[in-house]
């Protein structure tokens, strides 16, 4: 196992975000966390990603309890997150949101290759790469904000909602560049609203409610389920 | 360092700006008094400005308190001077340890424990009204009936004093000046100037990135904490008299973030434009209603207030962003 989450409990002052939550992450998975608004996702990604710290439960990451270590020692370990809502830095140039990608020792030796590998990918960002990231596209931050991630040398990618807010065709740019990242041998865990979609590109996918796992099962499995086609495919 | 310093201004910017610090090394000579001390009190304000802008403009922390740490400086240096004879210089390597400090503690407890934007301000604001009550009962530096520095009348500028005319306490604060401008531009342009910036943007995306935050907050609050306090032990010298009711006033402290906000946060040339634009023209006003016989207590702040709707509405950015772009000088914002 890549990543295990075992009995994870979150508390935002009284309120609890996340009450026993376990789940499993393989290496070379796209696992799907699935749920609605204020079911506990961006806390799971958050806290697995360090910034919050658990109440209860433990994180281990191949092999290491990495349970309430700050974010930037997580990150150096290579978990890395394109966090809600294109978070880009922007008025740092394109360029500039790049580098700060690439700051943790861990990504340092590989910046070039990083880097020339992420423009090679997204050639619009090298054609950018003066411009301000603000002035950006949608779908251009949304690449920005995965190449970014990608210069930290990651091993497992948590997405926060990739697709939020996007155009339907860029949505399918995006999960189909996720998709292949996949396919080079990155472990993705994929948060969504979009559920048809990262249930259809999953290997495995959990429901988070009330901040509870209550299913999980194969992403064609829960594809097929009564309850979530009832509660979030609307069938 | 100096090519750092340099790269990435125009020409243009560069000849500009050579003339400028000329101008304003000459322009002693041929004014008076009462102009030396309107230049004082505008590089002043550019000075605590450009300390403040460290952590507002480049690492996004609002502080609404900063008189506390001209405060501490002015007191500290104060204190050393009336009762151990230790001059100002040595003074401001005791006083930016001491305003570092208390910097550290707020920052601390504020980064800490999750205390950000609005409440980090409140918090900032909380501890200045503490350092105002705290000196009004500290009978070592006078408590409430003000503490005083030895006046007379100067012939010869004593600089290791800080004792002299007016000419010479503005070539120091000239100097501060300048020194605060060349650290601010080495400081925005380093590796950390970068994670400040990304901190100021969007602090999660900045955390996931693995950029530790809050160790870069405290570094920029120290920082400009122990730059500040050194505009405090200038603030002492220059006025020989402390109050606390005046020094920790919090309207110090909304007096010294005008001149950045009004010439742009988180821009180099920002909180000098601002100093210029403000003092300049309140003074002039000032000017204009003393040569019409009229005495209008407040004028001063009801037209600071005019100046920062202003700019608020017309110029979000602050004057400089504008005014650079009109004069085809490169400072990205």
């Amino acid at each position: 196992m890549m990543l295990q989450v075992s009995e994870l409990d979150v508390f935002h002052g009284d309120a609890q975000a996340l009450d026993g939550v376990s789940l499993d992450i393989e290496a070379g998975a796209i696992v799907a966390i699935v749920g609605a608004n204020g079911a506990g996702k961006t806390s799971l990604i958050r806290t697995i990603a360090g910034m919050y710290k658990p109440g209860r439960g433990s994180i281990t990451f191949k092999g290491e309890d990495i349970t309430g270590w700050p974010s930037y020692r997580v990150c150096n370990l290579g978990i890395g997150q394109v966090a809600e809502g294109r978070q880009v830095f922007p008025s740092l140039s394109v360029m500039e949101n790049l580098e700060m990608g690439a700051v943790i020792p861990r990504a340092k030796p590989h910046r070039a290759r990083n880097l020339e590998r992420v423009l090679a990918m997204f050639p619009v960002l090298k054609e950018r790469a003066g411009q301000a990231a603000g002035t950006l596209s949608g779908g251009e931050q949304q690449m920005l904000a995965i190449s970014r991630c990608l210069m930290g040398e990651p091993e497992l990618v948590m997405f926060d909602e990739p697709s939020l807010g996007l155009a339907p065709a860029i949505v399918q740019d995006v999960l189909r560049t996720i998709r292949d990242l996949n396919r080079d041998g990155l472990t993705c865990v994929l948060v969504e609203q979009n559920v048809a979609v990262s249930l259809k590109l999953a290997s495995r996918a959990y429901v988070l409610e009330n901040g509870r796992i209550t299913l999980s099962g194969t992403g064609e499995a829960l594809l097929n389920d009564d309850r979530v086609r009832q509660a979030y495919l609307g069938m | 360092m100096i090519a750092r310093l340099i790269e990435g201004t125009s020409r243009r910017g560069l000849v500009l700006l050579a003339l400028l610090l000329a101008f304003l090394i000459l322009i002693p000579f041929f004014v008076n008094d009462y102009l030396i001390t309107v230049l004082i009190l505008i590089f002043y304000f550019a000075f605590v400005g450009q300390a403040w802008n460290i952590m507002m403009g480049f690492a996004g922390q609002l502080s609404l308190g900063h008189a506390l740490y001209v405060g501490l400086g002015a007191y500290t240096s104060a204190a050393l001077y009336v009762h151990f004879g230790v001059g100002p210089w040595i003074g401001m390597l005791a006083a930016i340890p001491v305003a570092g400090a208390l910097g550290a503690v707020i920052g601390f407890l504020a980064f800490r424990f999750g205390v950000s934007g609005v409440y980090f301000a409140i918090l900032t604001i909380a501890f200045c009204e503490f350092a105002r009550v705290g000196f009004d009962h500290f009978r070592w530096v006078g408590g409430s009936a003000g503490f005083f520095l030895p006046v007379a009348q100067y012939s010869v500028n004593d600089l290791w004093n800080l004792r002299g005319k007016p000419s010479m306490f503005y070539y120091v604060i000239l100097g501060f000046t300048v020194a605060a401008f060349i650290i601010c531009h080495l400081l925005l342009r380093s590796r950390m100037g970068y994670f400040w910036q990304a901190i100021r943007e969007d602090e999660p995306a900045a955390r996931a990135l693995g950029i530790n935050a809050f160790r870069y907050k405290m570094i920029a609050v120290v920082i400009s904490a122990g730059m500040t306090s050194l505009a405090g032990v200038f603030f002492a010298f220059f006025y020989n008299n402390l109050f606390p009711e005046q020094v920790f006033h919090i309207s110090r402290s909304i007096e010294m973030i005008l001149a950045p906000i009004i010439g742009g946060v988180g821009t180099l040339f920002g909180p000098i434009l601002g100093a210029v634009i403000l003092t300049g023209l309140s003074e002039t006003m000032h000017e204009i209603l003393h040569l019409l016989g009229v005495d209008v207590p407040g004028a001063k702040a009801v037209f600071y207030g005019i100046c920062l709707l202003v700019v608020i509405v017309a110029l979000p950015d602050g004057v400089w962003p504008w005014l650079s772009r009109r004069l085809g000088l490169s400072e990205r914002k």
